[in-house]
């Protein structure tokens, strides 16, 4: 849907008029530039916790970088982060704070699953790891290892960034009211009562 | 219209205000004077009153300015999920309390279950920086128990690694450090040459991180042909690059500003809290596990033991730069002398066969089966041993009843230890010097909360 | 007595701590894979900790407890020394000699408290509090005896042998029964 204009050609200008005009103007739809600005500067909040928190240092530093992406800002506030990359095994102890964390950031928000602790509990199925931040977050990509190099990584985000721009995440998320299975109370409430969060 | 705004006015239940012009809602609370208003009344003089006089002692009232700030588990700073609850007065900190436990990954009941051979994967993620170190301790411990001895050339293959290790580790601290500090290019130039000696890993034991190579009775696999060009290549590029730090770091007012000074602990200090590694070299106190006792081959390589001489964090950032420097020394010695051999125990009660003789020998296929499924058995007993990892004393208790798995195995972290030097460290100092004093105090998180 | 003994090995020709006879600081020792092991009993735990730290063991390198219910007939004890369902295990160092000594204590299931090692070696704070979080032990004197990697509200010693690990059935495959 995006025209690119053949610049300094105005000879179309020149002999069509106002008809030729259309050769200098780039059109789109205004949701394509949104879904294409989001996909190509998606800051990541810093949730690294454990062995992958390293890989994913190692992604953002100058070998594997990320800043060719747009995403080298690893933003320490939740509320200035787009995506949340789960990277490390997340204990009993550390869920309820993940989950407060993605409350936290503002919609639209994504999460990445990095590596198989994240995932699944990866290889500690026991007392201690929640199997799967799945069971906490709703996650867009998995992305698998252990830990995953860089590269495994970055394509766990180049795919993040396609499914975004295609919008398979927004139609998803409509479909399933917000991603998080998270019914918001009746609007106009009254301001002296809290509002209720309905889980479904 | 009267009535829509009387409508309004009813519904929303407040005092007389007659708008006339529809649903503006009430302004009653912006009206309000006294104590119950939004807005904070306080004159400068009442609130120099209650924030106290710096003449005054300690009364209750200036008590009250005491607040606890929680600094994590989720922050950039704190090096992996670490949260520090501070009782701060102003921007000092007073006392602090670290509550750790949001990594536990009950790695040690998880050891229970898995046979001897599978233990270093499980292992090597504690100390996830330095993973070689966990998989040498837990490997020592086990060939104690089955009294193996492990042949040369696998000996000085495992040093190798675990000097590189050492590299990488320290490379990680330079990185880190730097930016907590705020010297955020560091970032990017430290792990830059992590990068480099990672490749090497990769291209000797399969993975960047969390190899599981140092296996019991030897290393997983013999190194590469060219390793010597690999390790050459290594041994080119970091010193320079070093000077740089040096340059970047070092010598710089800010820097040392920053540093100097700041997390001060005295020797006896140390030993009370168990503390080791570059913390405890810090204070001048020198004991590294290498040198005063030594395994693997350390007795015949010539390295120097980095002490400090304040016990601040400034002397933390030096000793692991110099110690980057002494361990290539280390590199570049075993480049010499490595010998010629097995790289791993030729005991088939302990050692996979190769491959190949899977299908030609029947005995070799029953060895691979028994050995994978089953697990070779330890006999009973219990043992400790120790390594100097990147961080200080790294053990393993290891205690068998003689099966194929390990009965209790546990590991003596460093940096769980350590951690306990952080309220010490931070006693007195501004909250900006917390940051500072918990980078150079270098925690994996991994390896305290196991 | 203990100070007898200790008057004993002090001053040897080799090393200031080697074990004389079946005793050492008063209390029966073994030797395992070269390593020195002294089995006090918990009521005189600390006094033989201190003893040793008088005798140069500057530092405590580690407390830990280990639950022998799923393997009572353990064959490494002195024939003194009663086996008991915990042991809790320290680790001392002498950096002047370079030599480790390890302790073991018998604790049984009915009393499981040992004394705290805190005044001694305040580096034990965390490690105890690790053994009472995971294997339940309890240390009497002890500053903050409260759990240190556990949820403040979970319920259980993860680490003692008769509770399960936890895991869940894969989803994949044949799953093993929960255990």
């Amino acid at each position: 849907m995006v025209r690119v204009p053949v610049i300094g050609d105005v000879s179309h200008v020149m002999s069509d008029g106002l008809e030729g005009l259309e050769h200098n103007f780039v059109t789109a739809r205004i949701e394509d530039l949104v879904k294409w600005s989001r996909a190509r500067s998606c800051w990541p909040a810093t949730f690294g916790l454990a062995c992958c928190a390293l890989e994913m240092m190692a992604t953002g530093a100058a070998h594997y970088d990320l800043a060719r992406y747009g995403m080298e800002v690893f933003r320490a506030s939740p509320r200035q982060a787009d995506l949340m990359i789960v990277a490390g095994r997340v204990s009993q102890k550390m869920a309820p704070i993940l989950r407060q964390i993605y409350d936290q950031m503002m919609e639209p928000k994504w999460v990445i699953s990095m590596g198989v602790c994240a995932s699944t509990g990866g290889m500690f199925n026991n007392y201690a790891i929640v199997q799967g931040v799945d069971q906490v977050v709703p996650v867009d990509v998995y992305a698998p290892g252990c830990p995953p190099g860089p590269e495994t990584l970055m394509h766990a985000i180049l795919t993040l960034h396609d499914n975004i721009q295609n919008g398979e995440l927004t139609r998803r998320r409509q479909a399933f009211d917000g991603g998080a299975a998270i019914a918001v109370g009746e609007k106009g409430a009254p301001t002296d009562q809290p509002v209720k969060l309905d889980v479904r | 219209m009267r009535d829509v705004a009387k409508q309004a006015t009813d519904a929303v239940d407040d005092g007389p205000v007659d708008d006339g012009g529809g649903n503006l809602g009430s302004a009653e609370r912006v009206h309000r004077r006294d104590d119950s208003s939004a807005v904070l009344r306080l004159s400068e003089a009442e609130a120099a009153v209650l924030v106290g006089d710096s003449d005054d002692s300690p009364t209750g009232d200036v008590a009250d300015q005491r607040m606890i700030l929680n600094m994590g588990p989720a922050h950039p700073s704190t090096h992996g999920v670490l949260r520090l609850m501070l009782e701060m007065e102003g921007e000092t900190i007073l006392r602090s309390k670290p509550v750790i436990g949001y990594l536990h990954t009950g790695m040690e009941k998880t050891a229970e279950d898995l046979t001897y051979l599978q233990g270093p994967t499980n292992v090597t993620r504690m100390d996830y920086a330095a993973p070689l170190f966990s998989e040498l301790a837990f490997c020592m411990a086990v060939e104690q128990l089955l009294d193996l001895e492990v042949p040369p050339r696998a000996t000085w293959i495992r040093m190798l690694m675990c000097e590189l290790n050492r590299v990488s580790s320290h490379l990680l601290f330079q990185a880190t450090n730097g930016m907590d500090l705020g010297a955020v290019s560091m970032m990017i130039y430290g792990w830059r040459e992590r990068e480099e000696v990672l490749r090497f890993f990769e291209n000797v034991t399969g993975l960047r991180m969390n190899h599981n190579y140092i296996r019991p009775g030897g290393v997983a696999a013999d190194l590469p042909d060219g390793w010597q060009t690999d390790v050459e290549r290594l041994l080119e590029l970091i010193p320079p690059r070093l000077d740089e730090y040096d340059t970047l770091l070092t010598g710089q007012p800010i820097f040392r500003g920053r540093l100097q000074g700041v997390g001060v602990l005295t020797p006896a200090e140390a030993l009370a809290l168990s503390a080791t590694g570059p913390i405890l070299r810090s204070t001048g106190y020198a004991w590294d596990l290498r040198r005063d006792q030594p395994y693997l081959a350390y007795e015949e390589v010539d390295f120097d033991v980095i002490v400090g001489t304040h016990g601040d964090s400034f002397d933390r950032y030096a000793i692991r730069l110099n110690e980057i420097r002494e361990s290539l020394r280390i590199v570049e010695q075993i480049l010499d002398l490595m010998p010629a051999g097995d790289y791993r125990v030729q005991d088939k009660k302990v050692t996979p066969p190769p491959r190949a003789r899977i299908d030609e020998s029947m005995e070799a296929l029953i060895h691979h089966f028994k050995i994978f499924t089953e697990g070779f058995h330890v006999p009973e007993g219990e043992t400790y041993a120790a390594v100097e990892s990147p961080r200080g004393e790294l053990g393993c208790y290891l205690v068998s009843d003689g099966g194929p798995k390990p009965y209790r195995m546990h590991i003596r972290g460093p940096s769980f230890v350590n951690l306990q030097t952080l309220p010490h460290l931070m006693e007195g100092g501004l909250i900006a010097d917390g940051v500072a004093v918990i980078s150079s105090v270098d925690p994996i998180m991994g390896e305290v909360d196991r | 007595m203990a100070g007898a003994d200790v008057a004993d090995t002090v001053g040897t020709e080799d090393v200031a701590v080697t074990p004389v006879g079946p005793t050492a600081w008063g209390v029966p020792v073994t030797e395992a894979f070269g390593q020195t092991v002294l089995h006090p009993p918990v009521d005189r735990w600390l006094e033989t900790v201190a003893a040793c730290r008088d005798d140069g063991y500057v530092m405590a390198i580690d407390v830990t407890a280990v639950d022998y219910s799923a393997h009572p007939g353990r064959t490494d004890l002195p024939e003194s020394v009663e086996p008991e369902r915990f042991e809790v295990v320290a680790m001392l160092i002498s950096h002047a000699t370079g030599e480790r000594v390890r302790l073991r204590t018998q604790v049984p299931d009915s009393d499981p408290v040992v004394p705290s090692l805190f005044d001694l070696f305040p580096g034990t704070e965390a490690m105890e509090r690790e053994a009472w979080d995971l294997v339940g032990v309890a240390f009497s004197g002890h500053p903050d005896p409260t759990r240190i990697l556990m949820p403040e509200d979970w319920e259980g010693h993860p680490l003692r042998r008769d509770v399960a690990i936890g895991r869940i059935p894969v989803q994949f495959r044949e799953a093993p029964p929960a255990r």
